[in-house]
């Protein structure tokens, strides 16, 4: 039989087994970037401000984080953290942690480069009507800004969903971890199982990347326009 | 090009101070791997007191530890760790590990026991604590039939197939140096790659082997048995007493009730055929 292999997917609870593991790395990659967004716009506005010591330990946060690979981080927060600190919690929190501090960083800067190429007139108009510090980044600078991180940011949105794939690393039982243990399940009486399991893997994180990239490439383009 | 020192400079010692927390915390680790007394969240006291036995096993190497069709882990290696958590009346919560990471789950307090085919090297025994063994096993070579492997002295220059942290690699890395190692993470990488003809031939477990060319009969295994033979134990962190004895005390008991051959014939035998006999696998000379 040519095809047997593509019923390996189809067998017991397989298919349903493989789509929990796709929920277990997008969830873990939706919390991250929920965290990461949040902690990133706050970093991305302090490095717009005066304070060279602010700047420079946030220089270094960010530095840190876009140097150290992200399966190095997973593993200091999995293995390392709990033998020096003895904080012990489950894998899922420490790579939401892990994931969420990396997009954090990143975020920082596409926030700060944002904010900085707001045109300078606008920033002067504001402090010109008597806008506090706040209420320039609340109602000029983050507005204006916003627009123009979007494209960046959805694109640090599929390269965290794409970088779930490292949890199996830290036994989580993502969506190719679980691929992983239906191969092996199979492999004496399916050979060819590896292949449409690897497939099927393929058409699920192609599902869930490709709107987020259309979407990015939409407002690139939109925004040339204006 | 006008050169941005200031930038330049931060960069660097950025970069420097990285490599220096990243080094003193590999440091660290080497140092402080043993479980003590007061602080070991792995006796058996605290697993009872927890409720829940973790237990590293593997999730893709059928028979020893892997999940079935229905999500269920099963295998030779899971039943003696359902067996376990039944004994000291807790539950059972499995850990997945794969061949390279079983010490660091020890080490890190995210299991408190390796269940996961784990070969017992003088190497690993400075790391972990192994109990009394629990299977043992032999190295053996299988390569095609039509340029068969028989003799060690053929594979001289040659490439061999193993899978990372097996006792295979553990072997050919120390006793035969002018081979070289082709090294995948899983059986069926490993498998694939001897069909592809990327090397001359593949090292395993010989009983894994057995049970693989019955079903590939294009394949023989060549040399039966390599190196000597090698067992297979239950590991605790290292330094961890209270798991350690009364482990040692289970697998005595569960030997008297011939627990191990039940488990074979329940487990490996439907893979390796009537080939191998329970004997060349279980343990039952520790009554």
């Amino acid at each position: 039989m040519a095809h047997s292999g593509i019923s390996v997917l189809f067998e017991g609870t397989n298919f349903v087994r493989l789509l929990g593991g796709l929920w277990t790395a997008v969830w873990i990659a939706a919390l991250s970037l929920v965290f990461g967004l949040i902690l990133g716009t706050i970093f991305g506005l302090l490095r717009t401000m005066r304070n060279r010591l602010i700047r420079f330990i946030l220089l270094l946060y960010l530095e840190f984080f876009r140097i150290v690979p992200t399966i190095v981080l997973l593993f200091l927060v999995y293995y390392i953290l709990p033998r020096q600190f003895n904080i012990n919690m489950p894998a899922t929190w420490m790579a939401v942690l892990a994931f969420t501090l990396w997009v954090a960083a990143e975020f920082s800067d596409i926030v700060r480069g944002a904010i900085e190429s707001v045109p300078q007139h606008q920033r002067e108009s504001g402090l010109a009507l008597g806008l506090t510090q706040w209420q320039l980044f609340r109602y000029v600078l983050l507005p204006q800004a916003f627009r123009l991180e979007l494209p960046a940011t959805i694109n640090l949105a599929t390269r965290v969903i794409k970088t779930t794939s490292l949890l199996m690393t830290i036994s989580i039982m993502d969506v190719i971890n679980v691929g992983q243990q239906i191969v092996e399940a199979n492999n004496q009486s399916h050979p060819t199982g590896v292949f449409w399991v690897y497939g099927l893997i393929f058409i699920l994180y192609f599902i869930v990347d490709y709107p987020l990239s259309v979407w990015a490439k939409h407002l690139t383009a939109k925004q040339k326009e204006i | 090009m006008k050169f941005n020192w200031k930038k330049i400079i931060k960069t660097a010692i950025a970069t420097v101070s990285v490599a220096s927390l990243v080094a003193t915390s590999v440091v660290q680790t080497t140092t402080t791997t043993t479980a003590n007394a007061a602080t070991n969240s792995s006796s058996v006291q605290a697993i009872k007191k927890r409720g829940v036995l973790k237990v590293a096993v593997f999730g893709d190497l059928p028979p020893y530890g892997w999940v079935n069709k229905n999500g269920k882990r099963v295998g030779y290696d899971v039943a003696l760790a359902r067996r376990m958590a039944k004994d000291l009346g807790v539950k059972i919560k499995f850990v997945q590990v794969n061949a390279n990471n079983r010490v660091d789950t020890l080490n890190s307090n995210k299991a408190d026991i390796v269940l996961a085919n784990f070969t017992v090297t003088s190497a690993r025994k400075k790391v972990v604590d192994f109990a009394k063994p629990y299977m043992k096993v032999s190295v053996g070579v299988v390569s095609p039939k039509k340029k068969a492997i028989t003799k060690v002295s053929q594979l001289k220059g040659k490439k061999v197939i193993v899978t990372k942290g097996t006792t295979a690699e553990n072997y050919f890395t120390q006793h035969q140096k002018s081979v070289t190692l082709l090294k995948f993470d899983s059986k069926t990488q490993q498998f694939n790659a001897l069909k592809n003809n990327r090397a001359a031939a593949l090292a395993d477990d010989n009983s894994y082997l057995y049970a693989w060319v019955k079903k590939n009969p294009k394949y023989t295994v060549g040399i039966k048995s390599i190196g000597p033979k090698q067992y297979i134990s239950p590991a605790v962190k290292k330094g961890n007493k209270s798991l350690l004895k009364w482990t040692n005390q289970e697998i005595t008991k569960l030997n008297k009730e011939d627990f191990f051959t039940k488990d074979y014939n329940k487990e490996l035998k439907p893979y390796f055929g009537s080939e191998v006999k329970p004997s060349d696998i279980v343990i039952t000379s520790n009554k």
